[in-house]
């Protein structure tokens, strides 16, 4: 059944078309990643599925009741992580929780603020502010803020490109094993081709003209450790073919 | 008895200088908000922290400025005696320093007479009761002249009067303006016809509107209250245009998590809109204060509120030959206590202000 339904979605800025005729379901319990190049409409299609923006035509539709806004049920993590700069690591994902779940007792709200903290490996941090911590370590708090909120959904939007390629890496890696764990339904936006490979069942590309292009379904045997993928036959094979297509998309719409 | 390795009492004296330089680090971010940036280098070389490249640093932060106002003051004294006004010359930095005695002599003698007068008070009424005449026992205030001290007291009582009732103007209609641009927009006009107004031009039509209201005997004299609410018509504008620039430029993405959270619209103001506009409400804040403490001054010479502005007046009325001498010594007491007030809000701002990176 599908959790997430986009059908027939344009959006418009003044008189730009940025996305037309998208038709995306994303089914429950699937990990979907969305592949483009920049500037293809990628943040605006995850910022429709959270209600933050309206499609100038189609509809957007949560468990088969239209979006209307955006809401807890969704969680979003943002790309420039967001995090309040007054606030503690802990009590960054609090405010979080306590929005979500306003009827929970404050014990239960610090346990659960704990475990997720513990989950992305901060416990020693939890009293720093965003200020004191570095790239990586902040965008673990925003996902460790998305996730305590027990969103229904998970929208990662570009989450980690603006980390360096190393604890790129690592992250990917990290958020693989959270999902393992969770199996929570997740839309991943990215540029980077082995990000998607290595985390999602389905890739699909967002081609430049503001369409959806080729569909791609991964079925590498998880875990897909970054390392391990590098020297895997499949792995290589899909890479190459996902990025064959990128490519010639690219090219098609310069020409 | 144990003999005592000496590497190892040098690695205990190392030790013991590394975690006083670091508590000095740290303290050297409180002292440049206090205004004694020089205290950090004097005490790092006192510590025997590179003492040729401390020698550097305090030369600027500590010998420069002590030079220019060694400098300043003999200007003044030389140049002074030349000027002849109708109250004699100017008078030199010897003159003022022995007026600021004086008031601080006359203050002493002043609270003399107050304890000497309640005790005289006393012993008056102590001597009734034993004869039995109850009745006729009478408890009355001290009514001296105030003193230097007092007048100071008043002017920073008044200033702050006028700048809370500000605060409480400013920032809520601040936010307001912030939030809504409908609302920026009705507001925009008037704040910019009124924030160039003096506070001369307020002060009539402040006195007027006070006395027809106020009676004055209610604990707060009515000079009290022109002065202090000419002080927020005039201090109000810095907050009001701050906090609403703070409002207006909450970042994007941090509205959007207040979104997804669907923050209901107190805890957005709350949690969101507030702790980001705090670093500009403080700097709105503290241009205000000084405002305010620069339109006191003219606002109690008029309003004749027993503050500095009221002393100066009163000196010029005055005439006599201290009267240059004791004015001057009130434009130093005036300036320092402005430095004092805006050295407060900066040390706030300091407390409450976050890093930008997010």
């Amino acid at each position: 059944m599908a959790v997430l339904e986009l059908s027939n979605i344009r959006k418009d800025f003044g008189s730009q078309t940025i996305l037309n005729g998208i038709d995306l379901a994303v089914e429950d319990g699937e990990f979907v990643a969305i592949l483009g190049f920049s500037g293809t409409g990628k943040t605006t299609l995850i910022n429709l599925m959270a209600g933050l923006e309206k499609p100038t035509a189609g509809s957007v539709t949560f468990r088969d009741k239209p979006v209307t806004g955006p809401g807890p049920e969704r969680g979003v993590v943002f790309q420039s992580y967001a995090l309040m700069p007054w606030l503690t690591v802990t009590s960054n994902i609090a405010l979080a929780v306590r929005s979500a779940m306003p009827k929970l007792p404050a014990k239960d709200l610090a346990a659960r603020v704990q475990k997720y903290i513990k989950m992305v490996g901060l416990t020693h941090a939890a009293t720093r502010r965003p200020a004191e911590l570095s790239g990586g370590m902040r965008q673990r708090v925003g996902i460790a803020r998305a996730l305590a909120m027990d969103p229904e959904i998970l929208l990662l939007d570009e989450p980690l490109s603006a980390l360096d390629a190393l604890t790129r890496g690592n992250l990917a890696d990290e958020i693989e094993a959270i999902w393992e764990a969770d199996r929570k339904t997740v839309v991943l936006i990215t540029n980077d081709v082995d990000e998607a490979i290595v985390l999602a069942d389905r890739i699909l590309c967002l081609d430049p003209n503001g369409t959806m292009g080729a569909e791609f379904r991964v079925t590498l045997p998880r875990p897909r450790g970054r390392t391990a993928m590098n020297h895997d036959p499949a792995f290589k094979a899909l890479r190459a073919e996902v990025t064959g297509h990128l490519i010639a998309a690219g090219a098609h719409a310069t020409e | 008895m144990t003999a005592i390795d000496p590497s190892q009492l040098a690695e205990a004296r190392e030790a013991k200088r590394t975690r006083r330089l670091t508590r000095i680090n740290k303290a050297e971010g409180w002292f440049k908000v206090i205004g004694l940036p020089f205290m950090a280098p004097l005490l790092r070389a006192i510590a025997g922290d590179d003492p040729r490249g401390q020698m550097k640093l305090l030369w600027q932060t500590l010998f420069v400025p002590i030079l220019s106002i060694l400098c300043f003051l003999g200007l003044w004294a030389v140049l002074a005696p030349k000027v002849h006004t109708s109250l004699g010359t100017i008078p030199g930095p010897a003159q003022v320093w022995s007026q600021a005695v004086a008031l601080d002599a006359a203050a002493d003698r002043e609270a003399e007479r107050r304890v000497a007068f309640y005790e005289r008070q006393e012993e008056r009424n102590a001597k009734l009761i034993a004869d039995g005449q109850r009745d006729k026992v009478q408890n009355r205030e001290y009514t001296g002249r105030p003193t230097y001290y007092d007048q100071i007291w008043t002017s920073i009582k008044t200033v702050f009067m006028g700048f809370v009732l500000a605060t409480l103007v400013a920032v809520p209609l601040g936010i307001a303006a912030g939030l809504s641009p409908t609302v920026n927009a009705a507001i925009n006009p008037l704040v910019q016809i009124f924030k160039p107004v003096s506070p001369l031009a307020w002060l009539p039509i402040v006195t007027m509107v006070v006395s027809a209201l106020a009676s004055g005997d209610g604990g707060m004299s009515r000079s009290f209250i022109i002065s202090a609410i000419t002080v927020t018509l005039c201090s109000l504008w810095p907050t009001l245009i701050n906090t609403s620039l703070g409002v207006a430029s909450i970042d994007k993405d941090l509205v959007n998590v207040g979104k997804v959270l669907k923050l209901s619209p107190w805890a957005r103001v709350t949690r969101l809109v507030l702790p980001s506009a705090l670093p500009l409400i403080f700097t709105g804040l503290r241009l205000s204060l000084g405002v305010g403490w620069m339109v006191l001054i003219a606002a109690e010479m008029l309003a004749q509120n027993p503050g500095l502005g009221k002393f100066v007046w009163d000196e010029f009325q005055n005439g006599s030959s201290d009267s240059l001498a004791r004015i001057m010594v009130a434009v130093l007491t005036i300036g320092i206590i402005g430095f004092l007030l805006d050295r407060m809000m900066f040390a706030i701002q300091n407390l409450i202000t976050f890093s930008d990176k997010r």
